[in-house]
């Protein structure tokens, strides 16, 4: 559907976007994830014609983006960051005005309108000033804009930052409902966002890929390294460094007094195919140490996000 | 054509929403009537060549103000951004608000033809020069919207528009009284850069094909430059 090929934009001397290669398919709901300034803006706005790329190349269908520019912006509807509308129009003459642009025609448009109303649920602000809504209703109402002609590649650039989690959820929703049928590109940088509504992730840092792939495939493949968290009584910690540091696949134990001085915190570092769960907690066993609390981290996307993204 | 005419009416329907429309035609109707009527009456002829006269100055003002939100605006809101990935050209943008401001001016200068038909009545007036006077009047007007679009599209502060937009129409009106400033052998080319020499030209009622040239060049180059600015941005 879209073909992204060594995708570079400077300003000036500042490189935004570094040499992206991607594919999009049809049918995904794909999440551009990275930190402030790491280029997702910048790399959405080149897909949508707002910029072009300095080198490189997008296709979406057979569309360049050099030569078929116009072709593409109708096959896309985007939403921009923040949602930056006209502030001072009414809401119906906004849809209205957007409806004339994408060329609907008069009864495609009532209709169009009618049914945005339901999905974005905009009833009752019809006839309100955009600039005095509130940021939730606004976003809507930017959504309701962007899914004007029903676009086949929908775009959405940080489409719940600043929302309430109520409004979050319902944005939520309406993303996975249009993603059923639409490509659907979103960029965050709230992890737990991307997680619950993609089905496949990008983490881009300083305009590069540092990984592409599905939730779960993320995981797995840093899912190596695991930490172990422990609570002990009446242990002391050489002993139990030395204890656990025999157990195979056990790389770095980290031991340190709770401020009592009774219970000791233990963090074990494994590098294991495997789980070690079992063979730590027999290790222990035989031991007269008390065992207060015993869990280990799964691997978040949030520690996946913060490893890949770490300065240097 | 039909996105110009989508863009053109929805610039204009904003003009009107907000309160900028009505102040901008209150502050002209004041002005150009003031100065009309003052002197009117003392040089006791039916004619309107003090109007026009000072038509050029009163419209350097005006039309900038009327055309710095084009552009600003949308930059410093954002929706510059959305305007852009909507399926429109460059062209169609810059023609849209083109339209939208000459329209504007022409509405402007709607209601000063109350004054030639106030003229008529107290004398015999000659409408040969009233129907030079106006159509210089919105080519003059076309041409200072073409200037102040391009003012307007350089910058996100508006007021950085307005008084860039003013500043250059300014120039272009004086520029023929400034001509002891310049080298004799250059007096041809600066007097016929002016906008006054040609708009007093078209009022006098003599339409010339060479002074309606001018203000399709003035037009061109302000929407090309406009163009320009655009194409840099992104």
């Amino acid at each position: 559907m879209i073909h992204v090929e060594n995708l570079t934009k400077y300003y000036d001397d500042f490189c935004a976007v570094d040499n992206i290669t991607l594919d999009i398919e049809k049918g995904e709901i794909l999440g551009l994830l990275g930190p402030n300034g790491a280029g997702k803006t910048t790399t959405l706005r080149m897909l949508t014609g707002y910029f072009l790329p300095s080198s490189g190349d997008i296709r979406v269908k057979d569309y360049s983006v050099y030569d078929d520019l116009l072709d593409i912006k109708k096959l896309i509807g985007y939403l921009p960051e923040s949602a930056p509308l006209y502030q001072g129009m009414l809401v119906y003459d906004y849809l209205d005005y957007i409806a004339n642009i994408r060329q609907l025609d008069t009864e495609g448009k009532l209709d169009r309108i009618r049914k945005l109303v339901d999905i974005c649920g905009l009833q009752g602000i019809m006839h309100s000033p955009i600039g005095e809504l509130s940021k939730g209703l606004k976003q809507r109402v930017g959504l309701a804009h962007a899914m004007m002609n029903d676009p086949e590649i929908l775009i959405l650039d940080e489409p719940t930052s600043g929302l309430d989690p109520n409004q979050i959820v319902e944005i939520r929703e309406i993303i996975r409902h249009i993603g059923k049928e639409k490509t659907v590109i979103l960029s965050t940088h709230i992890l737990s966002e991307a997680e619950a509504t993609c089905d496949r992730i990008v983490i881009i840092n300083k305009g590069k890929i540092i990984a592409d792939g599905s939730t779960e495939m993320l995981k797995q493949s840093s899912g190596k390294q695991r930490t172990i968290h422990l609570s002990l009584l009446k242990a002391d910690s050489p002993a139990v460094r030395d204890r656990l540091g025999q157990v195979g696949g056990v790389s770095v134990v980290d031991t340190q007094d709770d401020e009592a001085g009774k219970v000791l915190r233990v963090k074990l570092t494994c590098i294991a195919d495997t789980d070690l769960r079992e063979s730590i907690y027999h290790t222990i066993k035989e031991t007269d140490w008390v065992l207060l609390e015993y869990y280990q981290e799964t691997q978040t996307l949030e520690n996946i996000f913060r490893e890949l993204t770490r300065e240097n | 054509m039909r996105q110009v005419i989508h863009i053109a009416s929805k610039e204009i329907k904003d003009y009107f929403v907000s309160p900028i429309a009505y102040i901008v035609i209150s502050i002209f109707l004041m002005v150009t009537g003031w100065f009309f009527f003052t002197t009117f009456f003392l040089f006791n002829q039916a004619d309107l060549r003090n109007f026009f006269n000072l038509l050029p100055i009163t419209l350097s003002f005006v039309v900038p103000a009327v055309t710095m939100r084009l552009f600003s605006e949308e930059l410093n809101v954002g929706s510059y951004e959305i305007l852009l990935t909507l399926p429109v050209t460059f062209n169609d943008i810059i023609f849209g608000k083109f339209i939208a401001g000459v329209l504007f001016v022409a509405g402007a200068l709607l209601p000063t033809l109350s004054y030639p038909i106030c003229v008529s009545l107290l004398g015999q007036l000659d409408w040969g020069p009233v129907i030079g006077g106006y159509l210089g009047a919105v080519l003059l007007g076309a041409a200072f919207t073409a200037v102040g679009l391009f003012a307007s599209s350089l910058t996100r502060n508006q007021i950085v528009a307005f008084i860039v937009g003013l500043g250059i129409c300014f120039t272009l009106t004086l520029l023929d009284t400034m001509l002891f400033f310049f080298p004799r052998s250059l007096l041809g080319v600066i007097s016929y850069l002016g906008a006054d020499y040609h708009f007093n030209n078209i009022a006098k009622g003599i339409i010339d094909s060479r002074d309606i040239l001018y203000f399709l060049s003035v037009v061109f180059l302000g929407l090309y430059g406009s163009h320009l600015v655009m194409q840099e941005k992104s």
